[in-house]
């Protein structure tokens, strides 16, 4: 059900993760101090191109590693196979790459 | 017999039946020293001889009377009841994810099916007009691979595997432990085809590394590690392969 | 199932249940956060509710599973691609620890 190429990628995209996910925890530890205002978090973000290439990566990885990672559960836990398996698998990915790039680029670059 | 101790009773629940089945309880007399293979005999030969269950040497070498005792996976020739039995009572059913043949005597095939799947068994590197490969036994490879060489197949690591359990075709612990074995063994050729036959749908790269074949390995081997190993060198085929 | 949950079988679990809350939990986080895209005002409607306590809590949840899944997962890789398997029951419980510290250091500046 996993074979190397999708190992491959489960490990590819932890490994990308792991700096972003440090640089994510403290970001929220920084922001999170004083509330949280609309107005704050696009004032960091808007416009920044390092933003932008920092939480549009961390979306493209998450959705490869969340889609492979759901796959493995749905298929041990539910016992979910083959095509429907597939199929659930490439919805999860393009999913949640589709909202994430969206929030990216809303409050970065729009 | 007044002077004698009163004999202490032991309560055990025994699977009966193939995958549909229950479990029956027996009154059992208790002993010092007494393993948990002695009670089921003492069940077949006292209480009901149709009881199936399967063993042979009865000292921990042959590895064909594992079951699960308490839910755990043991040779019940090596268990002794002492340390496994609570307030009495003990619970002994045929090893988890195979299909149960008749009462404590599972259906090994698909276990050794997956031994051969997973390319497990020697590929000549020589016919008998050559000279036998030079094995260095202190080469770092060859001592990697030591340990791992005294499996017995008596399939307790895959009794206790729970990815197994949910994913019925991964190769499992003792599979991928004998392939590993193989790939740094001198005299095997199979190298490219072992590498093949365990990067398939269910193949190492399926292990969760739960650790439970470590755990329950009745004679201490480290499949868990096997497999590790397995993974890294897969990996390494692969960016040799892509780069 | 109880009588086979070791220290590593229960970091399985952790594992695996931090990992599929934080998968479910995405798509809330990227649908609030695409609010911006009309306007501050919607954004600021939701971001009202993290001051709520039972928010912050589950705020210091999302943190505490991101931690763990992650400090986790360095554990896995680390037996995977460096062959650290002795010590693994140790690292699992550091890696607990750590999610702990770095949760909690969250919790602490988000009250």
């Amino acid at each position: 059900m996993l074979d190397l190429r999708l190992y491959m990628l489960q490990r590819i995209t932890a490994l990308i993760m792991i700096p972003l996910v440090i640089g994510h925890i403290a970001t929220m530890i920084y922001a999170i101090q004083g509330g949280l205002t609309a107005a704050e978090i696009l004032g960091r973000t808007q416009g920044s191109v390092f933003w932008f290439l920092f939480y549009g990566s961390f979306v493209l990885a998450v959705s490869v590693h969340a889609a492979i990672g759901v796959r493995v559960v749905a298929h041990e836990w539910l016992g979910v196979v083959g095509s429907s398996l597939r199929v659930l698998t490439i919805v999860i990915a393009l999913g949640l790459a589709a909202l994430g790039l969206q929030a990216t680029f809303a409050v970065t670059l729009a | 017999m007044s002077s004698q101790k009163a004999e202490r009773q032991l309560k055990v629940s025994v699977w009966r039946g193939a995958d549909a089945g229950q479990f029956e309880t027996f009154e059992v007399p208790q002993h010092d020293s007494q393993t948990v293979l002695d009670i089921v005999s003492w069940i077949q030969h006292n209480a009901d001889p149709t009881l199936s269950y399967r063993f042979a040497c009865r000292v921990g070498m042959c590895g064909s009377c594992a079951m699960m005792v308490n839910d755990e996976p043991r040779w019940t020739c090596r268990t002794h009841v002492n340390k496994v039995a609570r307030d009495g009572e003990l619970k002994i059913g045929p090893l988890r994810n195979l299909p149960v043949v008749k009462d404590l005597a599972t259906d090994m095939d698909p276990f050794f099916d997956k031994w051969t799947a997973a390319e497990a068994h020697h590929h000549p590197s020589a016919d008998r007009h050559d000279l036998m490969a030079p094995v260095d036994m202190q080469s770092a490879d060859r001592v990697a691979a030591n340990t791992a060489i005294e499996c017995i197949n008596c399939a307790v690591c895959y009794a206790a595997c729970d990815t197994v359990a949910g994913n019925p075709d991964y190769l499992g612990p003792a599979a991928l432990q004998r392939a590993w074995t193989l790939i740094k063994d001198e005299k095997d050729s199979g190298r490219e085809d072992i590498l093949a036959a365990i990067s398939g749908t269910g193949g190492c790269h399926n292990c969760h590394s739960i650790g439970s074949c470590t755990q329950y390995c009745p004679n201490e081997l480290d499949p868990l590690s096997a497999i590790a190993n397995l993974k890294r060198e897969t990996v390494k085929n692969w960016w040799k392969r892509n780069a | 199932m109880k009588a086979r949950a070791h220290p590593l079988w229960i970091a399985f679990v952790a594992h695996r249940v931090s990992g599929l809350a934080l998968a479910l939990f995405l798509p809330l986080h990227f649908w609030v956060l695409g609010m911006a895209l009309r306007g501050a005002e919607g954004l600021d409607g939701v971001l009202t509710l993290t001051e709520l306590p039972f928010v912050k809590v589950a705020e210091f949840g999302l943190v505490f599973l991101l931690a763990l899944h992650a400090f986790g997962g360095l554990r896995l890789m680390a037996l995977e691609r460096l062959g650290w398997s002795s010590g693994q029951k140790t690292m699992a419980a550091t890696s607990i620890a750590l999610a702990i510290f770095v949760s909690g250091t969250f919790f602490l500046k988000a009250i």
